[in-house]
């Protein structure tokens, strides 16, 4: 096994590429690791690594037969589980432990129905714009093309985000960036109205909003639709009305 | 139905040292994930039910710790891999090296991890939890996530390299 020099940065190199850097993170370990044989050493072992996790195939879903049994099990042991004094609720469990598999799909629905939420989605979406908007912070990828900012997120995040050029509706692409909302990496695109900055952040899911939906948060104003199979909220200092158009382009967009 | 069986399973199997003991420990979480239902408060469901996976896991007999260090067994099948040596872009060792590793192999590298590396790996690789996420399961301080994670991934690579040069 080789020996390497140490550098205390390699765990910022593992950080990017399990997506936990933010983009001004991100940016600085960029700079450093350009003089920095190790942490590109690093960059390359940790590729490797995760290259041979994925050739490897190694989730091991539950075999059905398995799955049936332990259905069963879980049915069959629920009622024993029952406490003698009963709340309203755990009577509801026992009611439904009469039936055996149901109370076990009962469960199955509650674990369901605890989605992750974060505290506030807008105003996650809102800080990230706050915080790309300082100097140096806005792209990490800069270009006016589509082919050359669509490319740039291979693989440094799990799903191909739709870049779209709206340079014809007066809102023309500038670049793209990593970012961080609603507990997940996302895609965050950035055009340009003039003088003013729109945040487009994207991720694959449906918040069933086909209509676009205006809100604002801290003096920005922010937009938000499904499409195609992706989240997307835009939020700049423009104003409701331009930001709806923005929205309309992109939405109307091939 | 249960949506996050497979989740629980998947870490069960990594972490046990076979198949029947991997099914015991599920059961076992299952148990004590809908007893304590009522009382969960988090986010998260799948990372709860597998911090709860994780602690039967560890205090059943049948936990795999994990006895070498540093794999490089011999245990490639002969044939294994014969296929995929005829790689033609020799000019990338990497895309060559990863060409000829079979999955098992892969696989087996680590299964053989201790089990305080194999751990977050698991949960980073398969389950892609964040690290706060994989420190609150595993009960350890983010920096030793962090540090565990980067040594479970030289290792394999490591390794990988070594068996290959041979």
């Amino acid at each position: 096994m080789s020996r390497m020099p140490e550098c205390d940065k390699v765990l910022l190199v593992q950080a990017e590429l399990d997506g936990e850097l933010d983009a001004a993170a991100a940016a600085a370990l960029a700079a450093h690791r350009a003089d920095c044989p190790v942490c590109q050493a690093a960059t390359a072992e940790l590729a490797q690594a995760r290259a041979l996790i994925e050739r490897g195939q190694l989730y091991q879903k539950m075999p059905q037969e398995v799955r049936r049994r332990l259905t069963a099990q879980l049915a069959a042991a629920r009622p024993r589980a029952s406490p003698p004094r009963l709340r309203v609720v755990r009577q509801w469990w026992r009611s439904a432990a009469s039936f055996g598999l149901g109370a076990t799909c009962a469960a199955a629905v509650a674990l369901l129905v605890v989605l992750p939420r974060g505290p506030d989605l807008a105003e996650q979406i809102v800080a990230g714009h706050i915080r790309a908007l300082q100097p140096g912070h806005l792209a990490d990828v800069t270009s006016t093309d589509q082919h050359t900012v669509k490319p740039w997120f291979d693989g440094r995040v799990d799903f191909a985000p739709p870049v779209k050029d709206l340079a014809a509706a007066r809102f023309p692409l500038s670049g793209g960036r990593l970012d961080y909302a609603g507990n997940r990496p996302v895609a965050a695109l950035v055009y340009q109205r003039d003088k003013h900055i729109i945040d487009l952040f994207t991720w694959p899911g449906d918040a069933g909003l086909n209509a676009p939906e205006i809100g604002q948060r801290q003096g920005y104003n922010f937009v938000h639709w499904s499409q195609d199979g992706m989240v997307l909220w835009a939020v700049s200092d423009l104003e409701a009305s331009q930001l709806r158009e923005f929205a309309e382009a992109w939405r109307r967009s091939p | 139905m249960l949506p996050h069986l497979d989740a629980a399973y998947n870490l069960a199997r990594w972490l046990m040292r076979d198949r029947a003991a991997a099914e015991d420990v599920v059961q076992e979480a299952m148990l004590r994930a809908l007893s304590y239902f009522a009382s969960f408060k988090g986010v998260n469901p799948r990372a709860w039910l597998l911090q709860i996976v994780r602690n039967a896991a560890y205090t059943s007999q049948g936990l795999d710790r994990g006895a070498q260090l540093v794999p490089i067994a011999e245990t490639a099948e002969p044939g294994m891999v014969t296929g995929d040596d005829l790689v033609s872009d020799a000019d990338d060792p990497e895309a060559a090296l990863i060409k000829a590793r079979g999955a098992r192999q892969v696989h087996e590298l680590i299964a053989a991890l201790p089990v305080e590396l194999r751990e977050p790996l698991i949960l980073r690789e398969l389950e892609e939890l964040s690290y706060k996420e994989i420190a609150d399961i595993t009960n350890t301080p983010i920096g030793t996530v962090m540090s565990r994670l980067f040594r479970a991934r030289r290792l394999l690579a490591q390794s990988a390299l070594a068996s290959e040069a041979r």
